[in-house]
């Protein structure tokens, strides 16, 4: 057992409370955004909504929306809220112009940010005396900075690795003595499988916990992480819409995330009518940032499936919890811990002079995501040898990566092999088993 | 001078060059000359036959994608080093040879190859000029 926390008067604090803070941020907030950011004020206007309506929690009903789209029209600056001299750093998603997020922090965003990954951390038994390998990207991708951030202040020694070169990563585990692991799961349990191949056996190293995140993952992943490297694997939700990873977190009961409910309200809402769903209910995820201060957005609709529970939580935290998400309410998927949305895909097709008609193909083979995208080729591409498609396939295979931040196996095939919809086309074929769906 | 060669794109799965093979047998279209260039993904077929027209409209008709290239086909005696000779022969004029097969049927005294060079009638000309024999569509049509 390990009944600390982070921020104790925060993650204990009676539900009355919370909701009596929620409201008070709320108000402010809405206040905020109304006069800061002409967008949503236009679509508050719209509505026929003004911050005198938001009088209670409840209230929050009356306010419009915010989806991708929204963040597509407003690109760069239409969310930001304060002077841009007041922003420290911005982090960003893959993808194109339209569909990439980019999110600015001022240093108080970063900090509350960063305090809702220390919460994740402690949660899972982190101290001062803790080795916290984070071998989540770092850079744009807000994985690597968040939980680099909340380990610096849990006073943890901190392996800043990022992403990739296993072996080094392995060295360091070892070599270093590494307690708490921050990644993928899917990355996890690649580690796992080459410490084995390696000779290791799981009391081999000194890990105790794991906090995965950026990707779906299901209950019977965690035991097999959980039994390959001798840990107790954790769960951790964010997106960079609202800050990052730490929105919510596990704690050692590991029956769902902790949402931080002093900074974000989170509601359900029926995906098809945007009707508010009772507590329970399987529906869309939709936060509302109270504190955050350059970006920050107001029912912002996640497009992932879950559902909200307060139940008593032994940890002692009032927070309510969210269950691992059971699925999108839209096409995205996420792959090697990347977003990548088939109209991305589409895009770059049409850039390089293809016809929009390709299957991807998406599967995970040793615990990691294999990426293959089948292109109709054009028949002039094709002569009497192979290099000219194969040269094809490298610059289109190139023209992917640098769209999605990953790279595809491109598979040009024969023109009209790749069957034409009657009704709706079968545009991704994915072969994970990503989601628990009950 | 060049011949036509028919060149057929096929996938790496079971069973798509049976649909090739069967096509052209349809057609009752003899294969005189065949190789296969293949990457991990897919092959591609490369084919000279009696009848190209005929076996290309019956390639198209069961859905196959094909291209037809003009190649050099040079009558090589069939002796030891006739190969040798005409490789030489390019060689010292700078034609690089992209690929090349040989026919599956000879005639008496010659062996029948296909070479695939960048310019056609740069290497026809060459060849003539150093007495090779070159093989025309009426010479595969007599095989």
């Amino acid at each position: 057992m390990h009944n600390h926390y982070y921020q104790p008067e925060a993650e204990t604090m009676p539900v009355e409370n919370i909701k009596k803070l929620q409201e008070e941020k709320l108000k402010k907030q809405v206040r905020h955004v109304y006069d800061n950011v002409k967008y949503y004020r236009d679509l508050m206007d719209a509505k026929g909504v003004t911050p005198d309506d938001i009088r209670t929690l409840d209230d929050i009903k009356k306010l419009p929306f915010l989806t991708k789209d929204d963040l597509r029209e407003a690109y760069p600056y239409g969310m930001l809220a304060t002077d841009l001299k007041d922003c420290v750093r911005i982090q960003s998603t893959s993808g194109t112009t339209g569909k990439r997020v980019v999110a600015f922090y001022t240093q108080n965003d970063i900090d509350l940010w960063e305090d809702c990954c220390a919460r994740a951390i402690v949660a899972v038994g982190g101290d001062e005396n803790d080795v916290c390998q984070v071998c989540y990207g770092y850079g744009l991708f807000t994985g690597g900075p968040g939980l680099n951030g909340g380990s610096h202040k849990v006073g943890c020694l901190t392996l800043p690795m990022s992403s990739g070169n296993t072996e080094r990563q392995i060295q360091f585990m070892m070599d270093l003595g590494a307690t708490i692991l921050c990644c993928t799961p899917s990355y996890a349990a690649y580690i796992g499988e080459s410490l084995k191949e390696r000779g290791y056996k799981p009391e081999d190293n000194k890990l105790k916990a794991g906090i995965f995140g950026a990707e779906p993952w299901t209950e019977e992943m965690r035991r097999d992480i959980e039994k390959s490297l001798g840990i107790k694997a954790y769960d951790i939700y964010g997106l960079t819409e609202t800050s990052g990873p730490g929105v919510s977190f596990e704690c050692e009961e590991q029956t769902g995330m902790h949402i931080n409910e002093d900074h974000f309200y989170a509601e359900i809402i029926d995906p098809e009518t945007g009707e508010v769903l009772p507590e329970g209910s399987k529906g869309e995820l939709v936060f509302t940032a109270l504190d955050k201060e350059a970006f920050p957005l107001l029912r912002y609709r996640t497009r992932d499936i879950c559902v909200l529970k307060r139940e008593k939580c032994s940890c002692g935290r009032t927070f309510i919890k969210m269950s691992k998400p059971m699925g999108r309410s839209d096409d995205m998927m996420i792959i090697r811990g990347v977003n990548v949305f088939p109209s991305q895909i589409e895009a770059v097709l049409l850039n390089n002079g293809y016809a929009p008609n390709y299957q991807i193909i998406v599967d995970r083979v040793n615990n990691t995501d294999t990426f293959d995208i089948n292109v109709e080729m054009l028949p002039e591409d094709f002569s009497d040898t192979p290099k000219t498609i194969t040269k094809k396939e490298k610059d289109l295979q190139n023209a992917m990566k640098t769209m999605l931040g990953i790279n595809p196996a491109i598979h040009l095939v024969a023109p009209k092999t790749i069957a034409r919809s009657e009704g709706k086309a079968v545009r991704v074929i994915d072969k994970r088993k990503s989601y628990d769906t009950k | 001078m060049a011949i036509k060669q028919l060149s057929i794109f096929v996938e790496n799965r079971e069973g798509t060059l049976v649909n090739v093979t069967d096509a052209i047998a349809k057609a009752k279209v003899d294969i005189r000359a065949m190789s296969v260039a293949d990457t991990n993904d897919f092959g591609i077929f490369r084919l000279i036959v009696t009848d190209i027209d005929k076996a290309k409209a019956a390639l198209e008709e069961a859905n196959c994608f094909v291209s037809v290239t003009e190649v050099v086909g040079v009558a090589i005696n069939d002796e030891p080093g006739g190969l040798a000779k005409v490789i030489k022969i390019l060689a010292d004029n700078n034609i690089n040879i992209e690929y090349m097969y040989a026919f599956i049927t000879v005639s008496g005294q010659f062996a029948y190859v296909v070479l695939r060079v960048a310019d056609n009638e740069a290497a026809e000309k060459i060849l003539v000029e150093n007495g090779i024999k070159l093989v025309s569509e009426e010479d595969i049509e007599n095989l």
